[in-house]
């Protein structure tokens, strides 16, 4: 069997059901698994809980399943530049867990690697530390923060071989990575399928060990903040 | 006369020391990447980027290569890319040098909050938490009074704490001050600011 499917709502056949936790790949709208998304809105699965570091933006990214109320709780580190996410929360529609950026990712990481909690630093002192173990090392308070497994990871990378060892592009590769690791089950979109043997060995960011199903999309790719400069005058 | 925005950012520079990596927060921290001068300096964006390279020219922007504040950028020779998780951990593991960062309040104790008001606004702290727990120095920089003209330097934060005891220096319109035994110590004033200025626009105990 291999892990090449012909669309996202092919590859996502037979593995969504309401209530489920949901990793996503992305930072802001860079490196999001577009297609997935759309898949997943048109599957109208219910009841999501999404643990994911921003959450799109009102009409695209993750926007779109806060618009469809698909969404029950998100797992985040910033929701800001989003007004219907704001709006649901503000009402209590939406349920919204804040996490530290690297204790999301580590959370991801580590359930992945089968570490199901860890100690750090962040938060201590905080609201974040509210209810945690609190452990001294070497005289200095740690909390404990527990690892996050999800039912199904969907990801974004620039190349995969038809094995799902991937290459992700510039800082499109951000969350994706622990993303997939966390998950279950991890579908993949990419750019472009590749033959086996045509990625360096040795230039593979994530091995196709974590990867189950592999989609090629088209991508818009929108850019949240458009910044330029000049060019100088000769 | 107070400093200005770039005025600020120009002395928030001179704490950086050659070879370090750095990593800048939004707002006018971001503009202390002006300052550096001939100083090595490598800048870390939390995204999973050292070695962040300026704005790009315009028709030359790409979607995949933004900073933490979303932002398209450009790589520079040096640049290495990696994971939220790697980011992270050398954030965490105390590889990063210094962190500039603005505030909404600063105590005298070295708290800080930066990342929420309850009830009003409510974007989430991002990295920031992992940044003051991680980094080697906190080094803020915010207006001295926020727009009512009550001081943002406190006894206390009123709002959620991004950290606590966390901030070493902090970099004002006014001056700048350390976190010390007590209190916060006045390190420099800007030219044409008085002592009486400072103390009352200060919450906070000013040591000597």
């Amino acid at each position: 069997m291999g892990k090449i499917y012909n669309s996202a709502a092919e590859a996502l056949d037979g593995l969504l059901f309401d209530g489920m936790l949901i990793a996503a790949g992305g930072f802001g709208l860079c490196g999001i698994p577009e297609n997935l998304i759309s898949a997943i809105k048109d599957a109208g699965t219910k009841d999501l809980t999404v643990a994911s570091n921003n959450a799109g933006v009102d009409n695209f990214g993750l926007g779109v399943l806060l618009q469809t109320r698909q969404v029950k709780k998100m797992i985040s580190s910033y929701v800001g530049e989003n007004d219907e996410f704001m709006r649901q929360y503000l009402s209590g529609e939406l349920e919204l867990e804040f996490n530290p950026q690297g204790t999301l990712a580590e959370r991801m990481r580590s359930a992945g690697c089968g570490i199901p909690g860890f100690y750090t630093k962040t938060g201590v002192g905080t609201v974040i530390a509210e209810g945690k173990e609190v452990k001294k090392f070497n005289g200095q308070d740690y909390i404990l923060e527990e690892g996050i497994i999800a039912d199904l990871s969907i990801v974004k990378a620039w190349k995969a071989d038809d094995t799902g060892n991937l290459v992700f592009r510039k800082t499109a590769r951000n969350f994706n990575p622990p993303a997939a690791m966390c998950g279950k089950v991890c579908v993949v979109e990419v750019e472009e399928i590749v033959p086996r043997g045509s990625i360096d060995p040795d230039h593979i960011h994530l091995p196709g060990i974590y990867v189950h199903r592999i989609i090629q999309g088209e991508h818009e790719k929108r850019i949240e903040q458009r910044t330029v400069r000049q060019r100088e005058e000769a | 006369m107070a400093w200005d925005r770039n005025q600020m950012a120009e002395r928030a520079a001179q704490e950086l020391q050659d070879g370090w990596y750095v990593n800048l927060g939004i707002g006018i921290p971001t503009l202390v990447a002006n300052y550096v001068g001939d100083k090595d300096i490598t800048l870390q964006s939390e995204n999973g980027m050292l070695g962040m390279g300026p704005f790009p020219f315009e028709g030359e922007e790409d979607p995949d290569l933004i900073n933490a504040g979303k932002q398209t950028i450009t790589e520079l020779s040096r640049t290495a890319y990696f994971d939220s998780a790697t980011s992270f951990g050398m954030i965490r593991g105390g590889k990063i040098a210094a962190a500039i960062l603005g505030a909404m309040e600063v105590a005298e104790n070295g708290d800080l909050a930066n990342w929420m008001i309850p009830g009003k606004l409510v974007k989430g702290m991002g990295g920031a938490m992992d940044l003051v727990a991680g980094v080697g120095k906190v080094i803020v920089i915010m207006d001295h009074a926020n727009k009512k003209g009550e001081s943002k330097l406190l006894k206390e934060c009123t709002l959620p704490l991004t950290g606590k005891g966390v901030v070493d220096r902090i970099i004002t319109n006014l001056g700048v001050f350390d976190v010390v035994e007590g209190g916060l110590k006045l390190v420099e004033m800007a030219d044409g600011v008085t002592r009486a200025e400072i103390d009352s626009l200060t919450e906070a105990t000013l040591v000597n």
